[in-house]
């Protein structure tokens, strides 16, 4: 009974956890096209969020493109298949790599700076401070953000594919003499634009949503103590990882 | 009807009937306050009596349970968040810690309500910023960014960022505590002055016998959820009451004993298993 009790409440928790973050979401929503109207603070915000995160993402998108390349060589050479080493390398990159490991990465980078700077706000009254300057900080302080990391991921997402086929062309041509134009050409012939193209493109943009939420909702009802905000910025990678691979499988099952 | 709009514009805040629980712990219970305007007002009272939780209530920060706050003509407690944010437009609030951003220098922290509320030119932004840094005496401070300043620097910027809107009033929570003997004279002078200059209400939260007494013109004595004692320094000086006479002298036993009710000590130091 104990243990039936204790699921009971876990289940309940995590509901309570979605409902919350939902109505926060709706709430965010209501207040976007009032937010547009100022595009500094948010054009501010997406270089703190998406700026700052490219030498992270385009390290990292050269890397993963040059394991696939060297791997995907790997194992194509056994069929005498190389040629399609390029479709091998953008589809991976495209469909799934790309809008995952930057989601991830952006949870780590941004996601964590943004709920601790709002927490820490929160902490030192500074969103209390607001409020009595008769300013929403939802609105001054968190809309631009979500915004703006809802704006960055796809942009975010799109330089690491570039980098990444970068980095597979280089393995696989450069280094393995895969040829040049069999590359280019198999990318050219089997990608497709609506179907490969665009899934990675709603899928950059619901993690975009999911991470940047989930950042700013941690900072926003973070305890306002030391103690609190790291937990805040814990749970911030945390929810993120498991809501971008969840939300990962659930896309993948819808679009393909 | 005469004689309530009188009273009305007489007092700037009126509380009747306050009721403000927190868990089970009654706060207050039944408390009556009247806020003159145009005045300097002292809320004191021991550690923990709730007089911050009082100007929360004042500023709608927090809601009480039952009574009437009426701010300026208005029932704090009933109005929705954007007449609550037109009110807050009136007032300024100083807080304990300042509260300053951190992100932005003393200029821009003062600039912040005048680039969230109004849409001056930046001319008269920079002139009005200038002004207000002046008034307390950090004109030359404008380019700081607050980790360079001091505590008495930070709560003086605090206090031009919160008259920058030149608010009618003004509520300063603790604003004495944790300032060198300089910053704290300072403190005291600028209150007097910001509110006779600006014409403003001044409440102060503050246990700080001493500075308050040298600085309001009535204060209202609180403790276990009930007005104690009001009036003039002088008249609380002079009062009778014990309690009263031990807080307004810092006496360490009196009414308000020494010691956190325990049990016996002999029987808490032979009882191992006792926490």
């Amino acid at each position: 009974m104990g243990l039936l009790r204790e699921m009971y409440y876990i289940v309940l928790g995590i509901l309570e956890m979605l409902g919350a973050t939902g109505l926060f979401l709706i709430h965010l929503i209501r207040y976007t096209p009032q937010a547009l109207r100022r595009p500094s603070l948010i054009f501010q915000q997406v270089f703190n969020i998406g700026a700052m995160s490219l030498v992270l993402i385009m390290v990292s998108g050269l890397f993963v493109g040059m394991v696939l390349g060297l791997q995907g060589y790997n194992t194509l050479s056994k069929y005498a298949s190389t040629a399609a080493l390029g479709t091998l390398v953008a589809l991976s990159l495209l469909r799934e790599l790309g809008p995952v490991i930057t989601a991830l990465l952006y949870s780590g980078r941004a996601g964590t700076a943004l709920t601790s700077e709002i927490g820490l706000m929160k902490a030192t009254e500074q969103l209390g401070g607001m409020e009595m300057m008769a300013v929403d900080p939802v609105r001054r302080i968190v809309v631009p953000r979500f915004i703006a990391g809802v704006i960055s991921m796809p942009l975010l997402v799109g330089i690491f594919n570039a980098v990444g086929l970068l980095g597979g062309y280089l393995v696989g041509v450069k280094l393995m003499h895969v040829d040049m134009g069999s590359f280019w050409a198999q990318i050219h012939t089997h990608v497709d634009l609506r179907e490969d193209f665009m899934s990675g493109f709603i899928k950059s943009i619901v993690f975009g949503i999911a991470t940047t939420l989930i950042a700013v909702f941690e900072g926003y009802y973070a305890q306002p103590t030391a103690e609190g905000v790291s937990r805040a910025t814990t749970r911030t990678v945390v929810n993120s990882a498991l809501a971008v691979l969840a939300l990962d499988y659930l896309l993948t099952a819808v679009m393909f | 009807m005469a004689s309530d709009a009188h009273k009305n514009n007489a007092n700037v805040i009126e509380i009747t009937g306050l009721r403000y629980r927190r868990g089970e712990k009654h706060i207050f219970d039944g408390l009556n306050v009247e806020i003159p305007r145009g005045k300097v007002t002292a809320i004191m009272g021991p550690s923990g009596t709730g007089k911050t939780t009082l100007l929360r209530i004042m500023t709608g920060q927090a809601l009480p349970d039952r009574g009437r706050v009426i701010v300026d003509g208005k029932n704090v407690p009933h109005l929705s968040t954007d007449e609550l944010f037109e009110l807050r437009k009136q007032m300024g609030f100083l807080f304990q810690n300042g509260a300053l951003f951190t992100d932005y220098s003393v200029f821009e922290n003062v600039a912040f309500p005048l680039r969230e509320h109004t849409r001056l030119p930046e001319s008269l932004i920079r002139h009005i910023v200038l002004m207000k840094l002046q008034a307390v005496g950090l004109r030359g401070a404008f380019n700081l960014m607050p980790a360079e300043l001091s505590g008495g620097m930070a709560r003086r910027v605090a206090l031009a960022r919160a008259i920058a809107l030149d608010p009618k009033i003004i509520f300063y929570d603790e604003p004495f505590t944790g300032l060198d003997p300089i910053s704290m004279g300072v403190i005291v002078r600028l209150i007097r002055v910001l509110n006779d200059s600006l014409g403003l209400t001044s409440i102060i939260v503050s246990h700080d016998v001493e500075e308050v007494s040298s600085v309001s013109d009535q204060s209202y004595l609180i403790s276990d959820g009930k007005v104690v004692a009001y009036g003039t320094p002088k008249e609380l000086e002079e009062n009778k009451s014990a309690w009263v006479r031990q807080f307004m002298k810092g006496l360490s036993d009196g009414p308000v004993p020494f010691h956190y009710p325990a049990p016996d000590i002999g029987v808490q130091l032979l009882d191992g298993e006792s926490n």
